[in-house]
């Protein structure tokens, strides 16, 4: 039953090489989108290139179906899965920041680690930026605590707050996938795409 | 070799979604980044003022065993999965990423500006696009949404400022 390593198949040695092999999945996908490339990125704050918000959807759809229905088979123990503790108004201000840094870094984490590896000589400068950011974080973290924790609700999830079925939940993430693809089309004819 | 075309971002997020599932499906836990940039800038911090680093509860719950951790050799494996991908499609060569109407150099300080923008974001938030935006989207985590959606209020609202460096 999965997930396979909270079940005892294998060490959390071996964990780590199948880091390195998922890592290498998640590099090479976002290579081939053209996320290694930070004007690509940046053009969809323009609405001339909607790639981020149609391969962002595309995945999340695909892994939380797979979740959905491996659990709904009985292959995959649901409450093993990590979800990401919500602090609602700390992620909510982190957001907002980390969205400024985008617009004006033209990367996110990951995909700077992409660009960086494919030459991309502005990843390493952002690389460098992000590794500041985060000492300064470091530094400041004293004082920044109580924002660190502000708005702290558990392990919650969307149908836990809207009182609904995972299952509904999912039809809604779908439908607003679908809206978004047709959307983002419509806004890159709009505003007229590049074909970087 | 001349420079392939893209994939399409439908079969790119196929491909990437299918990727976090064998990750939910093996380990009962996402994809990430921003923590493994974390434990690097912790290590280096280490290097140089190791009892600083123990002073301070933030930094010291990275400094034990930095390397040793699932999301270090995760990033590892971005590297090289995203070298080869490059490789293979004949886009590995040194440039930068700008629109036509900034300098280089101009652009790298605002690489740097926008990275430790968002790399105090980051961390504020406990994960980036990676980690909170995508994982947390696709396990339905309130804060995940809740991430998403500022990340791209703010990016779209703080674009029109920055629009020389892009279009």
């Amino acid at each position: 039953m999965a997930p396979f390593f909270k079940y005892g198949f294998f060490t959390e040695q071996t964990g780590l090489i199948i880091a390195l092999i998922i890592g290498a999945g998640f590099g090479f996908w976002l290579e081939r989108a053209g996320f290694g490339y930070s004007r690509k990125l940046a053009l969809q704050f323009y609405f001339r290139d909607m790639t981020v918000l149609n391969v962002m959807f595309t995945s999340i759809v695909v892994a939380m179906l797979g979740l959905l229905f491996f659990s709904l088979f009985g292959w995959l123990d649901i409450t093993k899965i990590y979800i990401n503790p919500t602090y609602l108004w700390a992620q909510l201000i982190g957001g907002l920041i980390l969205g400024v840094g985008f617009a004006v870094g033209g990367y996110c984490p990951g995909t700077s680690v992409v660009g960086a590896v494919t030459g991309h000589v502005d990843a390493y400068f952002f690389l460098g930026g992000a590794m500041f950011g985060m000492f300064v974080f470091g530094e400041m973290f004293p004082s920044l605590e109580g924002l660190y924790n502000w708005g702290y609700m558990g392990d919650v999830r969307l149908s836990d707050v809207f009182n609904l079925s995972s299952g509904v939940v999912a039809f809604a993430v779908v439908v607003l996938a679908i809206l978004f693809f047709i959307g983002g089309q419509w806004l890159e004819n709009k505003f007229g795409k590049e074909e970087v | 070799m001349k420079e392939k075309p893209y994939w399409s971002p439908y079969v790119s997020g196929v491909g990437l979604g299918i990727t976090l599932l064998l990750a939910f499906v093996f380990m009962g836990r996402g994809l990430g980044a921003s923590g493994a940039i974390m434990r690097f800038t912790t290590a280096i911090v280490d290097l140089f003022a190791h009892d600083h680093v123990m002073a301070n509860p933030y930094f010291a719950k990275y400094a034990e065993n930095p390397f040793s951790n699932w999301l270090v050799y995760e990033i590892l494996g971005v590297m090289i999965g995203g070298f080869l991908s490059g490789m293979l499609a004949g886009r590995n060569k040194w440039r930068t990423g700008r629109g036509p109407n900034i300098s280089k150099h101009k652009r790298w300080v605002l690489a740097f500006v926008g990275g430790a923008i968002m790399g105090f974001g980051a961390r504020l938030s406990r994960g980036c696009t990676s980690g909170l935006a995508l994982t947390g989207g696709a396990t339905l985590a309130v804060g995940g949404w809740v991430f998403m959606f500022a990340v791209f209020a703010a990016a779209y609202a703080t674009a029109y400022f920055v629009r020389k460096q892009w279009i």
